[in-house]
């Protein structure tokens, strides 16, 4: 029964994110005016937003606004993204508490004293406005928001169910989350920090796995206009920073020995290696950044392109190969996103390793 | 050739790259498979993080070419 129940909101899952796919360039026809630019709408879909942008009605959209949060040199400024009327070219102005703001590119800029409209020069920077700080709680923010609240819904259901079972057998949502926290356990943790110390690190290691999967999932359902949260760099730079400090902060005698004097070679080769152990300490976490960042980005990307194939060959004709691969490629991306779940995971796991290995004579 | 159509050639080229390393990856793990079937599960994970490391280095390439050709943000 449950796993049937599963079974079919994940086939649900499956057709939902290519049925609104589709649907999501499918509304770009509607201008057809102005040339369809495949490489406008993709950006759009990949980067954060200050609104759900749903789709478009009788050429007007339709949207979820959010709020957006500023502090200005006047003290904290909020208002509703829905102020700005969906414009983002800088032309719509939002006057609150004296001050005038306008959306441009996604970012809000704050208009100098005495300005009444936004300025462009030849580059289209605006050149009478200033940037606030941007608390505003964007689409990326509040599916953040979302994935952490499904997280936390799944893990308590898991914990009461094995508080009310008799001999720690696993029922209902804990059946389906005691095998991955195994897997993190025995395939991840065990065998790449060692068997003495992978206690201390498994609430990280499975907070990061969980997080990172279900953030990966979200940003397929495009829904939600696909808030492509993993896909972000300030997100991936966030985790591997935390992955950075743990490293560093556990990391033992042996382990620097390792970075600053390297034991086994000669005098000169340990100098030349200095400097390079010192640039590794610090390629590992951006890799780890940049892997997941692009993997995922590259993943929306090759989506949205195949099914903008349609309306830049403007044929019927194309659709159906185009759909066939978008799903093949959807399916591909469902096993990314456990994969680099994983691999960020393992990644981490095999660094913690290397911090707290004892020495081996 | 403009800006795109470099940045473009610069993917294709990481591909080409990123290709040539899975397939060597993925071909030497399934020859040691084959060789020792007990080891199967050791092999892959090992085989799969490596993968990961080719790969990262593909897409810093794809990264790149996506910073040419995406619009200023």
């Amino acid at each position: 029964m449950r796993l049937s129940t599963f079974k079919t909101i994940v086939f649900s899952v499956l057709f939902l994110v290519n049925s609104s796919i589709v649907s999501a360039s499918e509304k770009k026809e509607g201008d057809n005016d102005k040339k369809f630019d495949p490489k406008e709408m993709i950006m759009h879909h990949v980067k954060d937003a200050h609104e759900f942008h749903l789709w478009d009605w009788n050429g007007k959209s339709v949207s979820i606004p959010l709020p957006i949060i500023l502090w200005t040199d006047n003290g904290l400024t909020t208002f509703m993204s829905s102020a700005f009327h969906h414009d983002d070219s800088g032309k719509e102005v939002v006057e609150k508490d004296g001050t005038k703001f306008v959306k441009f590119h996604e970012k809000i800029y704050q208009l100098n004293d005495g300005e009444n409209a936004a300025v462009f020069d030849e580059k289209h920077n605006l050149i009478n406005a200033s940037k606030p700080l941007d608390f505003s709680i964007t689409r990326n923010v509040f599916m953040m928001w979302v994935s952490v609240i499904v997280l936390l819904l799944i893990f308590f259901s898991a914990a009461r169910s094995y508080k009310k079972s008799e001999n720690n057998v696993p029922s209902g949502i804990g059946s389906f989350v005691e095998p991955l926290v195994v897997f993190v356990r025995d395939e991840i943790a065990r065998p790449m920090i060692g068997e003495h110390k992978y206690k201390r690190y498994m609430p990280y290691l499975l907070t990061i796995f969980f997080f990172i999967w279900i953030n990966n999932i979200f940003g397929l359902i495009p829904v939600l206009n696909g808030a492509n949260l993993s896909g972000n760099i300030a997100f991936t730079l966030t985790l591997a920073l935390f992955t950075f400090i743990i490293t560093t902060v556990s990391g033992n005698k042996n382990y620097w020995k390792h970075i600053f004097w390297m034991p086994g070679v000669p005098i000169p080769m340990k100098i030349f290696l200095m400097p390079i152990e010192i640039i590794g300490m610090f390629t590992k976490p951006i890799s780890l950044m940049i892997r997941l960042f692009a993997n995922i980005t590259a993943g929306h990307i090759i989506i949205l392109a195949l099914m903008s194939l349609i309306f830049i060959f403007k044929s019927v004709a194309i659709a159906p190969v185009s759909v066939a691969f978008s799903l093949f490629i959807t399916v591909i991306e469902i096993v990314v996103t456990a994969i680099q779940a994983y691999i960020f995971t393992i990644l981490s796991a095999l660094y913690f390793g290397m911090a707290t290995e004892e020495a081996h004579h | 050739m403009t800006i795109y159509g470099i940045a473009a050639l610069g993917a294709g080229l990481a591909a080409i790259g990123a290709g040539i390393g899975i397939g060597k990856i993925g071909g030497q793990a399934m020859d040691a498979m084959a060789r020792q079937p007990e080891m199967h599960g050791k092999i892959q994970s090992s085989a799969l993080i490596l993968a990961a490391f080719v790969e990262a280095v593909a897409l810093f390439g794809v990264v790149v070419a996506l910073l040419q050709a995406a619009p200023a943000a």
